[in-house]
C-alpha cells in the first residue's frame, strides 16, 4: 500500500553554473539564471510503501513522518535562499530535479529502521512543473 | 527521473460516428453530441523521463515548451478539433482519440534527449485521460 503525506515550503533560488559565463548559463536554465535570485512555493509529496501494521493498521505513523519531513526538508529550506544557506545547494545548482535528488537522501537515511520504504519524491516548483524521483541514478 | 509538465488549450468537439445513425449516436454520446459542438479548456500534462545530465535536469524546459507549443498547442488552440486538426479525421474526437494524436504529434517531432513517457489530458476536472507512451524516442 502507498501512503503519501505533503508539504510546503517557500524558497528562492538560482539555477546557474559558475563555470559557464551569464549567457551560457542564461541560454540553458533561462528566466532561473537571474543572479539575484528569485522563489516558489515548493510544494512537496513524499510516498512511502508498505504493508500495514497487523497491530496499529498503519503504513508508517504520519506524526512521525511529519515530523521527519518538517526535520529534513522545511525547517532547513523554508523561507531560505537554497544556493547561500542550504548545503549542498552552494556547489549543486538547485534545480527541481537536484531539489528532489537532495530530499529523497535526506529522507532515505531516516526511514532505514523501518519496513515501510522510500517510493516516491514528487515535487511541484509550480503547479505546471514537478518532478518524481525514485532514488534510480 | 521524470519531470511533468503543464499546459491549456481551448478547443470544441462534437462525439459523433458514421457508423451509427442518428439516433444511435444520440443515445450513445448524449449532449456531447450536439450537431453544433461544444468546448472545453482542455489541460494537457506532457511527462518526459531520463537520466537528470550535467546542468542537473532531465530536459531543457525551453525546448520542451517550445516543441509542445510549436507541434501540439498551436494547432489545437481555438479550434475546431473535428474540422481543423487532419490528425483526428475519421476519428471521433474523444479526448482517448485526442490524447493519442497529441502523442503522436510529439512523436514525431521529437529530438529531446529524455524519453516521452507520458501524455495525460483532462477534458474538464472530472475526466482525464492518460497513455503511457512505450515508444523510445530519440
Amino acid at each position: 500500500m502507498l501512503l503519501t503525506r505533503k508539504a510546503e515550503f517557500s524558497a528562492s533560488h538560482v539555477c546557474a553554473n559558475p563555470a559557464l559565463t551569464p549567457v551560457q548559463n542564461h541560454a540553458l536554465y533561462g528566466a532561473n539564471a537571474n543572479p539575484n535570485g528569485h522563489g516558489h512555493n515548493f510544494v512537496l509529496e513524499v510516498t512511502i510503501e508498505g504493508d500495514p501494521d497487523p497491530v496499529t493498521g498503519m503504513v508508517f505513523d504520519l506524526r512521525e513522518l511529519k515530523e521527519i519531513i518538517n526535520q529534513e526538508v522545511v525547517d532547513p529550506m523554508d523561507h531560505r535562499f537554497l544556493n547561500y544557506e542550504v548545503p549542498p545547494f552552494d556547489r549543486v545548482v538547485p534545480t527541481t530535479e537536484n531539489i528532489a535528488i537532495e530530499i529523497w537522501n535526506r529522507l532515505q537515511g531516516r526511514l532505514t529502521a523501518s519496513p515501510a520504504r522510500l517510493k516516491n519524491v514528487r515535487l511541484f516548483e509550480t503547479a505546471d512543473l514537478y518532478v518524481d524521483y525514485g532514488g534510480e541514478a | 527521473m521524470r519531470l511533468s509538465r503543464r499546459y491549456r488549450f481551448a478547443a470544441s468537439h462534437r462525439l459523433n460516428t458514421d457508423a451509427l445513425t442518428a439516433e444511435e449516436n444520440a443515445a450513445l454520446y448524449g449532449k456531447c453530441n450536439n450537431p453544433f459542438g461544444h468546448g472545453h479548456d482542455y489541460v494537457v500534462d506532457v511527462t518526459v523521463e531520463g537520466p537528470v545530465d550535467a546542468s542537473g535536469q532531465v530536459v531543457d524546459r525551453q525546448a520542451l515548451d517550445w516543441l509542445v507549443r510549436e507541434h501540439v498547442l498551436a494547432r489545437l488552440d481555438h479550434r475546431n478539433l473535428n474540422c481543423d486538426v487532419p490528425e483526428l479525421r475519421g476519428q471521433v474526437a474523444t479526448t482517448e482519440n485526442l490524447a493519442s494524436t497529441v502523442a503522436a504529434m510529439l512523436t514525431v517531432r521529437w529530438d529531446l534527449p529524455a524519453r516521452l513517457a507520458r501524455v495525460r489530458i483532462s477534458e474538464t476536472t472530472r475526466n482525464t485521460f492518460e497513455l503511457e507512451t512505450e515508444l523510445e524516442t530519440k
